[in-house]
């Protein structure tokens, strides 16, 4: 028996049993780690809040009410929203042909269209203006953040997507649905966590990025924060300024939240879900293709081409390949690291998130995604602040590094646990609880298997967006250490862009590793 | 990957077991690690440039050295959150303005007098706590098939001239940019700085993120003029030859301030406790040897009496450099409002 995703309305909910569920005690178990992980990710307020009071209420106003502070609030937000929503478009319309149609060579482009993720976006703005030189503003911001952060919708949707139970979608093609109907009135329903999930990591790294918009030319918040830290090196105004983004941050997930509905996402039926028939494309296959291309194109091949032609036309090409080789090994310990951790700090949130409801539940994963909009070099300023006081011996070593990626990245692996545990089905977790197991139990041997593709996809963007990851592996970096991001950075800052594309091309071999493994594992879960 | 991922707890162990293995330093170690006994520099300049000097003076001087490379505002910042507990000896900067700021944060050492008065005192701190060690001037970058040298302005404030409407290019929120400003400000007044940006912003101006950036502009032709530092045309000629790289530079005459030379330069922390080894690394870099490089190397202007610049590039004395007090560019803050004011930034 298994019946189509059952509308579970807030608190009242679905039968006796499920009511329980809701009231149930949140286990300890997962509440613990899960407000560690929230103070982690709350460590760069400590520090705003610090600098944001030094000078008293009067500064505070006084930054606070510039008319240029609200003018660029504004034009912040709606590059946020333009983008997000091309992403939403872009990010579901790509995993839906390559999870559920016959697309020629789907494992292929599974793989190509999640690379634009290895493109950090100060290298696609470079590239893009390096080609066309009027390339700028609104426009050109808006295309370039939306092809490098489009993955972060993609990739939970391609692990929702091959976790969905087909006979939903059965059930509605038996009651007479078109496949596109089918796909828009269900399969759309069932991914939803997951590319909401998405859209919101991409408003939130819109609202941070900073080296894109200034290349670009399109004036937005965070220049603020940068020309306030150059201007006076006072800490102060740009704290304050930092604040503004987190409350904007705690606003959109507010928003958030209340879009998220209260639907149950999970199969209720016995047994595991079977695989997917995919959708002949017949007569669109062109069209699709020609889509993925496009998209792949513009987000792959243009910064390719633009680093194939540095190496062609520059003389400090020579490439120092224990320069390369170690900057490599540096980056891929760090982001693996940097992955590992934040996680592991993810899970506890991520399963409450995704299963628990409540002020409780809610507070913590807004507090995880407190930061997300703070500008890398406010993190790692606040970061600089709290270990050289309190952590002295491990200032400017790798755990420092590790942990600001962690601040930085929590809720890209937030979202993919718990868009991941909502799928799974709550009723073979209460099954094991009867049968005896522990909370910790189950969580290792329902929960987080049901949930690990989604987990793994998470676990990959984290990696991926650690190793592109510029102004905290800057900053905390132990001296000396060089990652393929600082030496690209250093390169380019020299206008040595033949002696940088070398960094750029081994960022985007090291960073296809990963994804070809997610796609290669859907791949072989389909077949 | 999945089968990892069923021993959740046992991979969180793992986490924990690899990041306190990475404490005991096994992270770094990847990369060469640091010397807790090394000279710690922080440098604002780049690793390219940097490090065969570096590697020099620690041959001749046997001191071991750790430099910490990254943007001069970040490094900056970041000795000014790191406050006296600084792991960091020697601070050397790209731009004299971030040299100021930690001045009057009071984190900078004074200087030996025997190390200033080896550069003009044009090109030091007032107060001795840092030192220039290579100058660059500002230029106007010019397309050849758009304009003629001769058709190429004297100063910066011909440029506003409806002949220029949309054919200039700056990049207002670079630093050096900012430093030719508060240099107008200072040489003619806070009127007339404020009342050229309008102009310019009037006359439709062109800004780009950073000087290369206006360079390019300059070379495909998207603006005729471009004002930026004169070594970025240097390095892109060394780079790609001359030949490829369409646009040439005119350095003002008659004391314009659009000539303005402004400085990168060095300053021992305070606190530091390798100081005798910090003040002989500033030392170093004032070397006839080292001030050879900066020519050579960046295409800079030593300061260091009787060094020649490279070949092309007009020597110092040469310049008509307008007259101005290096320290009091300090105003950085000021002129950041007016910029912004003026709706360039």
């Amino acid at each position: 028996m298994s019946a189509a995703a059952l509308p579970v309305s807030g608190d009242e909910c679905y039968g006796t049993h499920c009511h329980s569920r809701v009231r149930q005690h949140i286990p300890s178990v997962l509440v613990v780690p899960a407000a560690v992980a929230a103070a982690v990710a709350l460590l760069p307020l400590i520090y705003l809040a610090v600098r944001a009071s030094e000078d008293g209420l009067g500064t505070v106003a006084d930054v606070l009410l510039r008319e240029r502070t609200a003018a660029l609030v504004l034009r912040s937000l709606a590059l946020a929203g333009t983008v997000t929503a091309i992403c939403l478009v872009v990010g579901v319309s790509l995993a839906g042909l390559v999870t559920r149609t016959r697309l020629p060579a789907r494992p292929v482009w599974a793989v190509l269209v999640a690379l634009p993720l290895a493109v950090p976006s100060y290298v696609a703005a470079f590239t893009w203006l390096s080609l066309f030189p009027r390339f700028g503003g609104f426009l050109g911001a808006t295309l370039v953040l939306s092809l490098v952060s489009y993955p972060y919708v993609y990739l939970p949707v391609v692990a929702a997507l091959s976790r969905i139970d087909p006979a939903h979608e059965e059930v509605a093609r038996a009651l007479g649905r078109g496949p596109l109907r089918t796909f828009l009135s269900v399969t759309a329903r069932q991914v939803r966590p997951a590319a909401a999930g998405g859209a919101l990591l991409v408003a939130l790294y819109v609202l941070s990025d900073f080296g894109a918009v200034a290349m670009l030319r399109y004036d937005v918040f965070t220049r603020v924060i940068y020309t306030s830290y150059r201007s006076s090196f006072d800490p102060t105004p740009a704290a304050i300024l930092s604040c503004v983004l987190v409350a904007i941050t705690v606003l959109i997930l507010w928003g958030e939240i209340r879009t998220r509905g209260s639907r149950a996402y999970a199969r209720l039926g016995a047994g595991a879900a079977r695989q997917h028939r995919p959708a002949p494309l017949r007569g669109w296959t062109a069209a699709a293709l020609a889509w993925c291309a496009l998209v792949v194109g513009l987000a792959v091949g243009v910064p390719l081409v633009a680093i194939g032609y540095w190496l062609a036309r520059g003389s400090s090409a020579g490439i120092d390949v224990g320069e390369l080789a170690s900057a490599a090994v540096s980056t891929l310990a760090v982001s693996a690291l940097g992955a590992l951790l934040t996680v592991a700090l993810a899970l506890p949130v991520g399963a409450l998130a995704g299963r628990y409801r409540g002020r409780r539940v809610r507070l913590l994963e807004q507090a995880a995604y407190a930061g997300h909009a703070l500008p890398g070099v406010v993190v790692a300023l606040s970061l600089v602040f709290l270990s050289v006081r309190y952590a002295r011996p491990i200032y400017q070593e790798v755990p420092v590094l590790v942990l600001a990626y962690a601040v930085l990245f929590l809720p890209a692996a937030v979202a993919a646990v718990r868009a991941s545990v909502a799928q799974c089905p709550p009723a073979l977790e209460d099954v094991a609880r009867s049968l005896g197991r522990t909370p910790g139990g189950v969580l290792r041997s329902i929960t987080v298997p049901l949930a690990g593709p989604g987990i793994a996809a998470g676990a990959v963007l984290v990696f991926l967006t650690c190793m592109k990851e510029l102004p905290a592996t800057l900053l905390l970096r132990p001296t000396g250490m060089e990652t393929l991001a600082t030496r690209l950075w250093s390169n380019t800052e020299v206008g040595a862009y033949a002696g940088a594309a070398p960094f750029a091309v081994a960022l985007l071999l090291l960073a296809a590793l990963p994804t070809a493994l997610l796609g290669h594992r859907w791949r072989t879960r389909h077949e | 990957m999945l089968s990892r991922l069923r021993a959740l707890p046992s991979s969180v162990a793992l986490a924990v077991v690899l990041v306190a293995a990475a404490v005991s330093g096994c992270g770094g170690d990847a990369a060469g690690g640091l010397d807790e006994s090394a000279l710690v520099v922080y440098s604002g300049r780049q690793e390219a440039l940097v490090k065969p000097l570096i590697e020099r003076f620690e041959k001749e001087t046997g001191i071991k050295v750790s430099v910490r490379y990254g943007n001069t505002a970040q490094l900056a910042a970041q000795l000014i959150e790191e406050g006296e507990r600084t792991p960091a000896d020697v601070y050397f900067s790209q731009d004299g303005g971030a040299l100021g700021a930690l001045a009057r944060e009071g984190r900078l050492e004074r200087l030996p007098d025997s190390l200033l008065n080896t550069v003009p005192a044009a090109y030091r701190a007032k107060d001795g706590t840092w030192v220039g060690t290579s100058g660059r001037s500002r230029v106007i970058a010019y397309n050849p098939d758009k304009a003629a040298e001769a058709d190429v302005p004297d100063s910066v404030f011909d440029l506003t001239d409806p002949k220029w409407r949309g054919k200039v290019g700056i990049a207002p929120s670079n630093a050096s940019f900012e430093a030719f400003v508060t240099a107008i400000r200072v040489l003619r007044g806070d009127d007339a700085a404020r009342k050229w940006l309008v102009d310019m912003k009037a006359n439709g101006v062109q800004t780009f993120d950073n000087n290369i950036l206006t360079l390019n502009a300059v070379k495909e032709g998207v603006v005729t003029l471009g004002l930026i530092n004169h070594y970025y045309w240097y390095e892109q000629v060394a780079e790609e030859g001359e030949d490829k790289v369409n646009a040439r530079l005119k350095f003002l005459p008659g004391g314009d301030p659009g000539a303005l030379v402004n400085v990168a330069g060095v300053a021992v922390l305070k606190g530091s406790d390798r100081a005798d080894q910090a003040r002989r690394f500033a030392e170093y870099l004032l070397t006839a040897d080292a001030q050879r490089y900066f020519a050579e190397q960046t295409k800079e202007y030593p300061l260091v009496a009787g060094v020649p610049t490279v070949a092309d590039l007009p020597p110092l004395d040469t310049l008509q450099v307008p007259e101005i007090d290096l320290s009091d560019l300090d105003t950085l803050e000021q002129t950041l409002t007016m910029i912004q004011d003026a709706g360039l930034t």
